[in-house]
């Protein structure tokens, strides 16, 4: 998601001046997005550039007031109507760490797990002790929010834990014992058979 | 281990559940399954702990061995100061029924009976009065959010509200320890997270509770969670913060 769609959604409540969307914007995201003030000007002056918000004459307090404009109501409701593509996400650091872990000789990878694992369920604690404290009915969207935040920690904690899984059954070939040459695996075998 | 009486070991600072080094061993010889291999847990009064690990790593019987119905190899379980392997049949069985309640996956409520007579029939069977049994049983009912429903029979209610009979039937009367085994079961989330809900709340009012679970967004309202695998505790999830730290994001 983008901070313009974010100020177009708040700003087709009705017009607003820098500090009071920087503050809805929080509100509506819990905190777990802070924004700075000037992150918010600097979207809005590029949001007016492009015709989506018009900026309003000062208040006497020295205030500018914004408010959204038809192009901008539409640029919104497609925002709403379009679904967003999994491929407009980050890489999951995390997956290539474990894929790398595996592979690179002297690292255990069990204890990487756990430790992330560690860390994921800490963050779901958090999340949910958040939850618990927020109970009243306006605190819904905010609640939803965190609800996303802890259906992916969740997945997260299950990925970890289906590695966890598929390791048990991982026995790398270890370089010091994988016979080279046919004569030495033959060697191997006739040792291997006298014993 | 199992010196002193302990009866009278219980203070304030004394956890509720001690869990000392215990190991389960099933079988002999060639063919024993260690279990448990050397797991000690502490849970205070107000702490909810929960415990994770693949299946055969030891979570339910590290609780059934907490809740004195199996016994360790080795190792032994405190309950309140009091070690569970000193004591005899008579005197286990009656810290079962008062100390100790449990919630399990398999809700065992008895068909026969209706809720409020499921929920004081722990307390029946520990000496107290039918009326006095009625009254606690149905304000653990309430307790649970399930006031109206008293007279129902088991069939006659959904599977959450079963769910809430069984809670009721663990928290009724004066429990200080809870021990719940996949409680939320094939419950949906949303009513699955009221029982974990129910179980917080008995936990912040002052009882000890221990929570096992596969479930990582359940385990989550624990206060500690602690992780089995192969029979021996690998890891504890570090402390948390109050709500305050988290919320102005230093948590995070």
């Amino acid at each position: 998601m983008s901070i313009r769609h974010g100020l177009l959604a708040l700003l087709e409540r009705g017009q607003m001046y820098g500090y009071q969307l920087r503050a809805a914007f929080e509100e509506s995201t819990g905190s777990t997005w802070p924004l700075n003030i000037g992150q918010v000007y600097t979207t809005l002056s590029r949001l007016e550039r492009d015709g989506l918000v018009r900026s309003l004459p000062e208040s006497e307090a020295g205030q500018r007031p914004y408010e959204i404009t038809d192009t901008g109501r539409a640029d919104l409701a497609l925002w709403f109507a379009t679904p967003i593509s999994r491929t407009d996400r980050p890489r999951d650091e995390l997956a290539i760490k474990l894929a790398l872990a595996l592979t690179t000789p002297g690292v255990d990878v069990r204890t990487v797990v756990q430790t992330q694992r560690s860390a994921t369920m800490r963050a779901l604690q958090e999340l949910t002790r958040l939850k618990y404290a927020s109970d009243r009915p306006e605190d819904l969207p905010w609640r939803l929010v965190l609800d996303a935040m802890v259906f992916q920690a969740e997945a997260e904690v299950r990925w970890l834990d289906h590695c966890e899984a598929s390791l048990v059954r991982f026995r790398p070939a270890r370089p010091g014992r994988v016979p080279t040459t046919p004569a030495e695996a033959v060697d191997r075998t006739d040792e291997e058979a006298r014993r | 281990m199992t010196t002193g009486d302990g009866a009278t070991g219980a203070s304030p600072t004394t956890p509720v559940l001690d869990v000392r080094d215990v190991h389960r061993t099933h079988g002999t010889g060639a063919a024993a399954v260690h279990a448990l291999r050397g797991v000690s847990l502490a849970v205070r009064a107000g702490e909810l702990v929960a415990v994770m690990g693949p299946s055969g790593s030891g979570k339910s019987t590290l609780l059934a061995l907490a809740g004195g119905l199996d016994g360790p190899t080795a190792g032994e379980v405190y309950v309140e100061g009091e070690p569970l392997g000193a004591l005899d049949r008579r005197r286990l069985a009656q810290v079962r029924r008062r100390r100790i309640g449990y919630v399990f996956q398999d809700l065992n409520l008895l068909g026969s009976l209706s809720a409020v007579e499921n929920v004081a029939l722990p307390l029946e069977l520990d000496g107290t009065g039918v009326r006095r049994a009625r009254r606690l049983a149905l304000d653990a009912l309430a307790e649970v959010g399930l006031p109206e429903l008293g007279d129902r029979f088991p069939d006659q209610l959904s599977g959450g509200q079963q769910q809430r009979v069984a809670i009721a039937r663990a928290l009724v009367g004066e429990r200080r320890l809870v021990l719940a085994d996949e409680p939320t079961g094939a419950l949906d989330s949303q009513t699955g997270e009221a029982v974990l809900h129910l179980l917080r709340r008995r936990v912040d009012a002052g009882a000890a509770a221990v929570l096992v679970t596969h479930e990582a967004r359940h385990a989550a309202w624990a206060d500690r969670v602690v992780f089995l695998r192969d029979g021996v505790l690998v890891d504890t999830t570090a402390p948390l913060g109050s709500v305050e730290q988290l919320l102005s994001g230093s948590g995070r």
